[in-house]
């Protein structure tokens, strides 16, 4: 296994598109089959799979494996566990790509689990160094980077944080081979419904402007302006944990240590204090802008753009001043 | 030296844990109302520590003082306040605990271990604070009852408290022989709160009067003996120093672990004070203050749970001590914030205000003096 | 209905960390919590033992200390506890955590097998699935909600736009997010108890895994080396009055070519 120097990406869609972290993968796959001497492939399931294989081939797929099976939509993990193991065996490529989402991770830890692979999550660089292949995460609250790499030959998994790398054109021919995955008969998990969140508008792991707000916003119903300068920016809402913990705002918007890392291109913090716990989460974020009103707070130490002052006031003179500069 | 064992080490860190999550972002608010925090109360019996002195079999958890100690310092660390249900509680239990027969025990203990009753201890008057010899409260035995007459002040838990350990003359020839010590239910008879004091600190713990009218108690609810009040008012107060001192030991500590942090933030001249020699000694003298303070405070707790004799003097000289190194290190905390240390919105002036009761309550620090150089000299 | 909660020691997340010579943790250096996804994990068993009946038992792999983080779960509620310690399981990848805890839960009884979302330390989600892999198990991950009914588990599962609805039949191994609920704080007498419940130490050869499965030598990964990413600069700090220093943000994100 895994003797092929064939690099895969493990695909998800959103509709009939493929991710966009997909698209990262597949530049990154492309780069790394370059300089081993092989190529990229991806592989993609669920309705929607054959649509979303051009965009694929345009940043470096050489063959795209697509199954359209409604299961894959309706089950849980299993039968994408299935079609991808069944896949591996038959073609052992070198390694495979996975954007560090629920579901990959799900994916990535059955079909692991059943053959046997070794896995590197959280990667932000992965190198091909002769043979083997090094992949680089952050450890320790990102105060420390890891290098590994794995110890045989068979595939080796990669899961990759979202941005870690550039999305480019790479356009290979489009090449679809049709899977049929034979399925294990195992109890499985069904998806029988779906319940929205309005707030969960942007995600944050996508969003390229990300607002947020910590205890410094003094009362839950503040967050409404963090919210109103999220809109002039069309940005995620983010949290720090104090926010989350004191019941301000759900769980999904916590970024930080026991909560979401995320790249956006600007990060603003309003009224957080840039603990430890909370720097781990958006320190590598292009641009840190921290309004708060205590010149001491140790986000001042590393935002590019510290501002002391009331964010009461600030927030929302900035929201309208974004609204004005955007319109003009 | 001591050393805790596993299930200590486990409660102070979850009693830790709790106190940082629940209660420190309660503190200001609850010291900003003056209201008393039932949800801190409410927290409290939820987590069995209103539960600490009883007995198991009356559904207590049986735990010494030294246990107790590391629970109200905790708390203290965050909010005195709410450190001071749980002194309360003991403090106002001890005389049922230390002279209360079977029958009064099971009558009050349940209650009072699962938090549904609070208790509070009467023993100062306007006329007799560290001189209680001067008594004015009377009972008079009448037929199955005592009859009380007086007032009592600067009680904690008045109008909260369901459970009240009074003191009371029933023969005030006798002087302090003539004190007797009562179990008085808030609904007694003639029993009513009065005025409600207005205080510096400990804000959130209601202190005020209570006045007997004519007010009944069955002679069911004598404490021991008549004429035995004063020495189980004695003994409760050699039980319950070591809390006060360990309450004392988490305000002092809360204020340098406050003082440390920020020092170790705040920027002047180019670089956090912390490095500047003149802070780090202050630390480095709050440290040891606060260290020793803690030392005699265990101590003293160990020896009552020992049972060893001479409590009286260890007692006094941990409440004594740590009431004094808390009065001094919240005062330099408070000194090494400068300016903002003054303000409300940071914590330390309220540590220094609810530091002071320490010196106070329970004997002022002068008493506890007299007691520790009466004992001394008494040894040789 | 009986509920396993696996549960992992991980280094304190606020604690500074080191590394000793051998370029792992030096767990020395800091102190030991419970991982706080699995105080949700053990609270949701609670909850359901609560609701349904049944047992509450706990799995860790880990060191002898972690008999501290079991004590802890104890003290919460939990009925008892297993812990599979073994000095050829220091260095275990997620392939072999998961293999271990699927062969020992193998010899425990459950419905439902209860885990934190992921690690604090490794952090790589990769065991709930795993352990549901080796047991032949549905896997029903990153749970907001979780209700059992008719012999069936039905969760709301964190998704891109708010939750999905998932159901599987038990037995069942779900992973829950934090927020799900809030976990309770060890009362005293829990803490009390906790040191009269059963506590097992099972052993690599009490499960039959054989010592170059796991660990160091069965690690499917290797650490190459360490380095410190160049910390982030101090940028400039304003303090002006707040529409200047509207004004000046709005036109910092023009010069970053943002707006």
């Amino acid at each position: 296994m895994g003797t092929a120097n064939v690099i895969w990406v493990y695909a998800e869609l959103s509709g009939k598109e493929p991710k966009k972290i997909a698209l990262e993968l597949m530049t990154k796959a492309r780069e790394l089959a370059e300089a081993m001497g092989g190529s990229a492939a991806a592989v993609v399931l669920g309705t929607g799979a054959r649509t979303a294989a051009e965009k694929l081939a345009q940043h470096g797929a050489s063959v795209v494996y697509v199954a359209e099976d409604e299961r894959f939509g309706n089950v849980l993990t299993t039968p994408h566990a299935d079609a991808l193991s069944g896949l591996i065996k038959e073609k052992s490529p070198r390694a495979v790509l996975f954007g560090a989402t629920n579901s990959s991770k799900d994916i990535a830890a059955r079909v692991s689990a059943r053959l046997g692979l070794g896995v590197i999550a959280d990667a932000i660089a992965i190198q091909v160094n002769g043979n083997e292949l090094h992949v680089v995460n952050p450890a320790f609250g990102g105060s420390l980077l890891v290098t590994s790499t794995f110890t045989d030959a068979n595939t080796a998994f990669i899961i990759a944080r979202a941005k870690a790398f550039a999305a480019e054109e790479r356009p290979q021919p489009l090449k679809i081979e049709e899977v049929k995955p034979v399925y294990t008969a195992a109890p499985q998990a069904r998806i029988t419904g779906a319940v929205a969140q309005p707030e969960a508008r942007v995600s944050l792991e996508e969003a390229n402007v990300i607002v947020s707000g910590g205890r410094g916003l003094g009362a839950p119903e503040n967050f409404k302006l963090v919210e109103e300068l999220a809109q002039a920016f069309e940005a995620a809402v983010g949290a720090s944990r104090a926010a989350v913990d004191a019941g301000w705002i759900s769980y999904p918007h916590q970024v930080g240590q026991t909560g979401k890392t995320v790249k956006p291109k600007v990060y603003i913090a309003c009224g957080i204090s840039g603990a430890i716990q909370h720097k781990v989460g958006m320190q590598t974020s292009d641009i840190i802008i921290a309004i708060n009103k205590d010149p001491d707070a140790p986000i001042f130490s590393f935002a590019d753009l510290g501002v002391v002052g009331d964010l009461h006031q600030i927030v929302p003179l900035l929201a309208k001043e974004i609204r004005k500069r955007k319109g003009a | 030296m001591y050393r805790l064992a596993d299930a200590q080490r486990m409660l102070q860190a979850v009693v830790r844990e709790l106190a940082q999550e629940k209660i420190a972002p309660r503190a200001a608010e609850i010291d900003d109302k003056g209201e008393y925090p039932w949800d801190m109360k409410e927290l409290l019996a939820r987590q069995d520590l209103l539960a600490l002195p009883f007995p198991e079999k009356y559904g207590g958890t049986g735990s010494d003082l030294f246990t107790f100690c590391l629970v109200v310092e905790e708390i203290a660390k965050v909010c005195a306040s709410s450190s001071l249900i749980v002194l309360v509680q003991a403090l106002g239990s001890f005389p049922i605990l230390i002279a209360g027969t079977e029958t009064q025990k099971q009558r009050y203990f349940p209650k009072l271990a699962s938090g549904d009753w609070l208790a509070a201890f009467a023993l100062t008057e306007p006329g007799a604070g560290s001189d209680a010899a001067a008594m004015k409260t009377r009972a008079v035995l009448e037929g199955d009852h005592y009859v009380l007459n007086g007032s009592k002040c600067f009680i904690t838990n008045a109008g909260i408290a369901q459970v009240y350990s009074v003191f009371a003359m029933t023969d005030p020839h006798k002087g302090v022989k003539g004190i007797s010590a009562f179990i008085v239910d808030a609904d007694s008879p003639g029993f009513r709160l009065g005025k409600i004091e207005h205080k510096m600190g400990i804000r959130g713990s209601q202190t005020g009067e209570l006045v007997f009218d004519n007010c009944i108690v069955p002679v069911g609810n004598l404490l021991g003996n008549e004429g035995d009040g004063f020495k189980i008012a004695m003994m409760t107060l050699d039980k319950s120093r070591p809390g006060v001192g360990a309450q004392a030991v988490g305000i002092a500590q809360g204020a340098l672990d406050y003082a440390a942090r920020y020092a170790k933030e705040r920027v002047q001249f180019g670089a956090p004070i912390a490095n500047l020699q003149a802070i780090q000694f202050m630390l480095a003298d709050m440290a040891m203050q606060v260290e020793a303070a803690r030392c005699l405070v265990y101590e003293a707790a160990a020896r009552v749970d020992a049972g060893e004799k001479g409590i009286t003097m260890s007692s006094a000289m941990a409440k004594c001590f740590a009431g004094d190194v808390a009065m001094r290190v919240t005062t330099d905390a408070l000194q090494v914030l400068g300016g903002y240390g003054y303000m409300k919105e940071y914590p330390l002036e309220r540590m220094m205000r609810d530091a002071k009761i320490t010196q106070i309550y329970e004997g002022t620090n002068q008493i506890q003096r007299l007691v520790i150089a009466r004992a001394l000299l008494a040894s040789y | 209905m009986n509920i396993v909660v696996c549960v992992k020691q991980v280094p304190d997340t606020t604690a500074e960390k080191r590394l000793d010579a051998n370029l792992r943790l030096d767990r020395a250096s800091v102190d030991n919590i419970i991982n706080p996804f699995d105080e949700y994990a053990i609270e949701e068993g609670l909850r359901l033992q609560e609701a349904h009946g049944g047992e509450v038992a706990l799995l860790c792999m880990g060191t002898e200390s972690a008999q501290e983080t079991l004590r802890k779960g104890l003290a919460m509620g939990a009925d008892r506890g297993v812990l599979v310690t073994d000095p050829a399981l220091a260095g275990s990848d997620a392939w072999a955590t998961s293999y271990v805890l699927a062969q020992a839960l193998k010899r425990m009884s459950y419905d439902v097998i209860l885990c934190g979302m992921q690690t604090t330390d490794s952090g790589t989600a990769q065991v709930p699935g795993g352990v549901a892999e080796f047991l032949g198990l549905p896997q029903l991950t990153w749970a907001n909600k979780v209700e059992i009914s008719d012999g069936k588990a039905t969760i709301q599962r964190q998704s891109d736009a708010g939750y999905d609805v998932v159901e599987a039949p038990l037995p069942v191994v779900i992973s829950v997010i934090k927020g799900i609920n809030e976990p309770r704080y060890p009362s005293l007498k829990g803490i009390m108890q906790a040191r009269r419940k059963e506590l097992q130490i099972w052993s690599l050869d009490d499960l039959g895994i054989s010592q170059d499965m796991v660990g160091v030598l069965g690690a499917k990964t290797k650490v190459l080396g360490y380095s410190r990413p160049a910390p982030r600069a101090k940028g400039q700090l304003i303090q002006e009055d707040s529409q200047t220093a509207a004004t000046r943000i709005a036109d910092f994100l023009v010069q970053a070519r943002v707006l």
